[in-house]
């Protein structure tokens, strides 16, 4: 990175350079790359799904019930007689549509909030209480308490992990707003007349980004998991929505003679948070020097 | 001592007092008529009002909040709709399943996830080393109620060796209890072991990292005792921080997995509680639980004193 202190002739080139740099080191990183490709997979599949298959998601055939995994069903069929495989692969659109949503809600939120409090003395402790509070909760508990109160919808469900996520991800922008607000920088930023939302927007956010998006990656793992925890407990997105968690939860009753209706959308919920926690160990990793875990 | 518990305590009192006010929030200023929705779709506007009244729900918003509070404070977190109890009684009459589970899980996760983390950090860089972290990374990505599912297939339906589902109470033998908890508790661990190994290893890197480590070394310390004594006692804060964290993620864990063990704790009445809209229900239990969270982290920065001189609270 000794590139970005190069200034002069150069200096219009350098952002694109740099990022590049920084590409590089992140696909050097095994985990980062490993990771890469799984979500890349899931994703390019849940978007191209209906070029992938056909069959409409919904589309029940009674005569094709339970059907084990085979070449015209390759994940089988449930027991309304849906594809499996179509039924999963368009979960993977919901439930990767629901967990990105959610995470980068919480990461909006939790990067207001916490600038605000790192920035504003008198409102952090009030902040900071205030997630005291809301912590005390696990994270899935308080998903459960407010998805209770909005009702059963695709939106609560977002709002519902988005909001459980954001102390969290306050917490961590304002440990590194207080860093960033002591330095030099800002008191320059301030005597050159900057007012607080460009300090806090120009100055102060950017810095925050590489944390911020380290536990970005990180809480779309856990949303994904979190959402098919609800769905499971029947208060996700409502059927016959097929959301991951919402297919394993209706494999479960035939789990021992139709294994196959809920093996699939589980393996695609294990999948895809493993690609996210990977994509966010090599993220930390290359990102975040001062949680670097690996040499 | 007992000034640092006392203030601690004092401290919990708004964190409690915030805990309240916002549980009353979650369930009162979201959309949705609470009394529409207890009297049931069909009911004449005559039987709502009077749900209405009876649950206090015509009155102002802060009057509402006054009287919960005060209610709290008399002990009284209120009434289930459905179950013709108090709130506080249908909780305690669950919370030994919970505890129970919660337990069994905690000594389960406690020492294998330390211990993984702790032998990955001294091989580091070796295949022990990553296939402990490839383990690790794989329990906290699956879904714990689609590995119960998997589990009972196996455990309980295949090879026949543990119960799939219901509670044993411990005073009707402590091999019924165990044998009850155990596949619910191992698979309610999995994601905590995880998540506790990956801390811990990462904790211990960066302690295995420094002078005192090597200088340890070098005067000729046993590297058992360099590990044991030089290096973990010094990650120990940060590893009681992540238990606290993990008994409360346990007790959220367990609302799934005692839905699929059919086990009838908090969490299953909780989810009951949603099903049925009982709100007096939901509203009490989330109360009684972040009570219990508070309560847990309390415990964890009074821990914190004992086993570091170095941390002092003012």
């Amino acid at each position: 990175m000794t590139d970005a202190t190069v200034a002069g002739p150069t200096a219009q080139a350098l952002p694109a350079r740099r990022r590049f740099v920084l590409a590089r080191r992140l696909f050097r990183h095994r985990s980062f790359r490993i990771g890469f490709v799984i979500v890349a997979v899931l994703v390019l599949a849940a978007a191209l799904a209906p070029v992938i298959t056909s069959i409409e998601p919904t589309a029940m055939q009674i005569r094709y019930r339970f059907r084990p995994p085979s070449w015209q069903f390759p994940f089988g069929t449930d027991m309304f007689g849906r594809d499996v495989f179509t039924r999963v692969l368009y979960g993977a659109r919901l439930s990767l549509w629901i967990g990105f949503t959610a995470s980068l809600l919480a990461a909006i939120g939790g990067a207001l909030l916490g600038l605000a409090a790192a920035y504003y003395k008198p409102l952090d402790s009030l902040l900071m209480r205030f997630t005291d509070a809301l912590l005390a909760f696990p994270a899935i508990l308080l998903a459960i308490g407010i998805n209770a109160a909005l009702g059963p919808q695709i939106q609560s469900v977002i709002i519902a992990l988005a909001a459980a996520y954001v102390p969290r991800t306050a917490r961590i922008v304002r440990a590194s707003g207080l860093v960033i607000r002591e330095l030099d920088y800002i008191d320059a930023a301030r005597v050159s007349g900057a007012g607080a939302g460009r300090i806090i927007f120009r100055h102060m956010l950017p810095n925050c980004l590489a944390p911020l998006l380290v536990s970005l990656t990180f809480i779309f793992a856990y949303a994904i998991l979190a959402e098919a925890a609800l769905s499971f407990l029947g208060i996700g997105p409502p059927p016959p929505a097929p959301s991951w968690g919402n297919i394993v939860s209706e494999g479960r009753d035939y789990s021992v003679e139709a294994w196959w209706i809920m093996l699939f959308p589980g393996l695609g919920i294990s999948l895809a948070a493993l690609g996210m926690n990977l994509l966010g160990d090599g993220l930390r990793d290359v990102l975040d020097p001062r949680l670097k875990i690996e040499s | 001592m007992t000034r640092i518990i006392a203030s601690r305590f004092a401290q919990a009192v708004p964190v409690m007092f915030l805990v309240a006010v916002l549980t009353f929030f979650l369930m009162h200023l979201l959309p949705g008529d609470p009394a529409v929705i207890i009297a049931g779709d069909q009911a004449s506007p005559a039987a709502i009002e009077r749900v209405r009244r009876q649950l206090g729900l015509d009155r102002p918003v802060l009057e509402q909040l006054v009287l919960w509070i005060v209610h709290l404070l008399q002990g009284d977190f209120g009434t289930s709709l459905i179950l013709n109890q108090s709130v506080v009684s249908a909780v305690a009459e669950r919370l030994p399943v919970t505890l129970s589970l919660a337990l069994v899980s905690f000594v389960i996760t406690i020492p294998v996830g330390i211990a993984l983390g702790v032998i990955a950090a001294c091989f580091r860089d070796t295949w022990f080393d990553a296939g402990v972290m490839a383990v690790a990374l794989v329990g906290v990505s699956l879904p714990n109620f689609w590995v119960a599912i998997l589990s009972v297939i196996l455990f309980s339906v295949t090879l026949g060796w543990l119960p799939s589902a219901g509670y044993v109470p411990i005073d009707r033998g402590l091999w019924p209890w165990l044998a009850a908890l155990i596949q619910p508790a191992v698979v309610l661990a999995l994601f905590q072991i995880g998540f506790l190994a990956r801390m811990t290893r990462s904790e211990m890197l960066e302690v295995l990292d420094q002078d005192y480590i090597r200088t340890a070394r070098a005067k000729g310390v046993t590297e058992w005792q360099t590990v044991a004594k030089h290096a973990f006692r010094n990650t120990l804060v940060s590893v009681i921080t992540v238990s606290g964290y993990i008994l409360s993620l346990l007790i959220g864990g367990s609302v799934i997995v005692e839905q699929v063990f059919a086990l009838p704790g908090i969490g299953r009445l909780l989810v009951q509680a949603i099903m049925a809209r009982d709100y007096p229900l939901v509203q009490g239990t989330m109360l009684l639980l972040g009570f219990a969270f508070v309560f847990i982290n309390v415990m964890i920065d009074l821990i914190y004193t004992a086993v570091d001189p170095r941390v002092r609270y003012d």
